[in-house]
Protein backbone atom coordinates (compact mmCIF):
# COMPACT_ATOMS: atom_id res chain seq x y z
CA UNK A 1 0.00 0.00 0.00
CA UNK A 2 2.01 3.02 -1.24
CA UNK A 3 1.73 6.48 0.29
CA UNK A 4 3.40 9.60 -1.06
CA UNK A 5 4.44 12.46 1.21
CA UNK A 6 5.80 15.64 -0.34
CA UNK A 7 7.74 18.02 1.88
CA UNK A 8 5.69 21.01 0.69
CA UNK A 9 2.34 19.30 1.18
CA UNK A 10 2.96 17.23 4.31
CA UNK A 11 5.79 18.73 6.40
CA UNK A 12 4.18 17.39 9.59
CA UNK A 13 4.56 13.83 8.32
CA UNK A 14 8.29 14.37 7.90
CA UNK A 15 8.53 15.32 11.57
CA UNK A 16 6.18 12.55 12.69
CA UNK A 17 8.25 9.85 10.99
CA UNK A 18 11.68 11.47 11.53
CA UNK A 19 12.33 11.84 7.82
CA UNK A 20 15.41 14.07 7.75
CA UNK A 21 16.42 13.67 4.14
CA UNK A 22 14.84 13.01 0.77
CA UNK A 23 14.18 10.66 -0.67
CA UNK A 24 13.37 8.59 2.38
CA UNK A 25 11.27 5.46 2.02
CA UNK A 26 9.83 3.58 4.98
CA UNK A 27 8.31 0.15 5.09
CA UNK A 28 5.80 -0.17 7.89
CA UNK A 29 4.11 -3.35 8.99
CA UNK A 30 0.34 -3.61 9.11
CA UNK A 31 0.39 -2.25 12.67
CA UNK A 32 2.19 0.88 11.51
CA UNK A 33 5.58 -0.07 12.97
CA UNK A 34 8.57 1.03 10.95
CA UNK A 35 10.60 -2.02 9.96
CA UNK A 36 12.89 -0.75 7.20
CA UNK A 37 14.18 2.70 6.23
CA UNK A 38 15.92 3.75 3.03
CA UNK A 39 17.56 7.18 2.93
CA UNK A 40 18.85 8.35 -0.45
CA UNK A 41 18.26 7.44 -4.04
CA UNK A 42 18.74 4.01 -5.61
CA UNK A 43 18.61 2.94 -9.23
CA UNK A 44 15.55 0.87 -10.11
CA UNK A 45 17.29 -2.50 -9.94
CA UNK A 46 18.67 -1.77 -6.48
CA UNK A 47 15.38 -0.28 -5.31
CA UNK A 48 13.55 -3.41 -6.43
CA UNK A 49 16.07 -5.51 -4.52
CA UNK A 50 15.79 -3.27 -1.44
CA UNK A 51 12.01 -3.52 -1.51
CA UNK A 52 12.09 -7.30 -1.69
CA UNK A 53 14.57 -7.46 1.18
CA UNK A 54 12.22 -5.19 3.08
CA UNK A 55 9.26 -7.46 2.47
CA UNK A 56 11.41 -10.32 3.68
CA UNK A 57 12.20 -8.30 6.78
CA UNK A 58 8.52 -7.64 7.44
CA UNK A 59 7.78 -11.36 7.29
CA UNK A 60 10.85 -12.19 9.38
CA UNK A 61 9.86 -9.74 12.11
CA UNK A 62 6.47 -11.44 12.30
CA UNK A 63 8.39 -14.72 12.71
CA UNK A 64 6.98 -15.91 9.38
CA UNK A 65 10.36 -17.33 8.43
CA UNK A 66 9.12 -19.52 5.60
CA UNK A 67 7.44 -16.46 4.07
CA UNK A 68 10.59 -14.38 4.48
CA UNK A 69 12.94 -16.83 2.80
CA UNK A 70 11.51 -16.59 -0.75
CA UNK A 71 11.84 -12.77 -0.71
CA UNK A 72 15.49 -13.05 0.25
CA UNK A 73 16.01 -15.91 -2.19
CA UNK A 74 14.69 -13.82 -5.05
CA UNK A 75 17.16 -11.05 -4.26
CA UNK A 76 20.02 -13.50 -3.70
CA UNK A 77 19.41 -15.04 -7.13
CA UNK A 78 17.67 -12.57 -9.45
CA UNK A 79 19.30 -9.50 -7.90
CA UNK A 80 22.58 -11.12 -6.89
CA UNK A 81 24.61 -8.30 -8.44
CA UNK A 82 22.63 -5.56 -6.76
CA UNK A 83 23.80 -3.80 -3.59
CA UNK A 84 21.54 -6.13 -1.63
CA UNK A 85 22.71 -9.50 -2.94
CA UNK A 86 25.00 -10.20 0.01
CA UNK A 87 22.49 -9.00 2.60
CA UNK A 88 19.76 -11.13 1.06
CA UNK A 89 22.03 -14.18 0.99
CA UNK A 90 22.77 -13.67 4.68
CA UNK A 91 19.16 -13.25 5.71
CA UNK A 92 17.97 -16.09 3.48
CA UNK A 93 20.21 -18.36 5.52
CA UNK A 94 19.09 -16.84 8.80
CA UNK A 95 15.44 -17.28 7.79
CA UNK A 96 16.10 -20.91 6.88
CA UNK A 97 17.89 -21.52 10.17
CA UNK A 98 15.14 -19.77 12.11
CA UNK A 99 12.50 -21.91 10.42
CA UNK A 100 14.32 -25.22 10.89
CA UNK A 101 16.78 -24.70 13.76
CA UNK A 102 19.17 -26.68 11.59
CA UNK A 103 22.54 -25.14 12.36
CA UNK A 104 24.19 -27.04 9.50
CA UNK A 105 22.82 -24.46 7.04
CA UNK A 106 25.05 -21.76 8.49
CA UNK A 107 28.56 -22.97 7.56
CA UNK A 108 27.73 -23.37 3.84
CA UNK A 109 26.11 -19.95 3.98
CA UNK A 110 29.32 -18.42 5.35
CA UNK A 111 31.30 -20.13 2.58
CA UNK A 112 28.85 -18.91 -0.08
CA UNK A 113 29.13 -15.35 1.18
CA UNK A 114 32.93 -15.52 1.25
CA UNK A 115 32.99 -16.82 -2.30
CA UNK A 116 30.46 -14.43 -3.83
CA UNK A 117 30.92 -11.32 -1.69
CA UNK A 118 34.40 -11.50 -0.14
CA UNK A 119 34.59 -7.82 0.81
CA UNK A 120 31.06 -7.50 2.12
CA UNK A 121 30.14 -6.73 5.69
CA UNK A 122 27.64 -9.59 5.40
CA UNK A 123 30.48 -12.02 4.74
CA UNK A 124 32.18 -10.66 7.83
CA UNK A 125 29.03 -11.11 9.90
CA UNK A 126 28.94 -14.77 8.83
CA UNK A 127 32.55 -15.50 9.89
CA UNK A 128 31.51 -17.14 13.19
CA UNK A 129 29.49 -19.72 11.24
CA UNK A 130 32.40 -20.89 9.09
CA UNK B 1 1.71 -1.08 -14.51
CA UNK B 2 1.17 2.21 -12.66
CA UNK B 3 1.22 2.56 -8.91
CA UNK B 4 -1.83 4.04 -7.22
CA UNK B 5 -0.36 6.37 -4.58
CA UNK B 6 -2.31 7.49 -1.57
CA UNK B 7 -1.72 10.95 -0.09
CA UNK B 8 -3.42 10.27 3.23
CA UNK B 9 -1.12 8.53 5.66
CA UNK B 10 -3.67 8.08 8.43
CA UNK B 11 -6.27 6.56 6.15
CA UNK B 12 -3.63 4.29 4.65
CA UNK B 13 -2.42 3.21 8.10
CA UNK B 14 -6.00 2.37 9.00
CA UNK B 15 -6.53 0.40 5.78
CA UNK B 16 -3.22 -1.39 6.22
CA UNK B 17 -4.27 -2.52 9.68
CA UNK B 18 -7.71 -3.63 8.50
CA UNK B 19 -6.30 -5.56 5.56
CA UNK B 20 -3.15 -6.86 7.27
CA UNK B 21 -0.99 -5.30 4.58
CA UNK B 22 2.32 -3.45 4.81
CA UNK B 23 2.64 0.19 3.93
CA UNK B 24 5.34 1.90 1.88
CA UNK B 25 5.77 5.57 2.75
CA UNK B 26 7.76 7.67 0.28
CA UNK B 27 9.04 11.06 1.45
CA UNK B 28 9.95 13.27 -1.45
CA UNK B 29 11.02 16.81 -2.22
CA UNK B 30 11.07 16.33 -5.97
CA UNK B 31 9.38 18.99 -8.09
CA UNK B 32 5.86 17.99 -9.15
Amino acid sequence: MPVEAHIKEHPAWFKRFDAVWTPTVLLLDSDGRERVRLEGYLLKNDFDAWLRCGLGRLAFMKKKFTDAEPWYDEVATRFADSHFGAEATYWRGVARYSATHDHTVLAPLAAELQEKYPGSVWSEKAIPWG
Amino acid sequence: MGVSWSRDVDQSLSEAKEQGRPLLLDFSAAPA
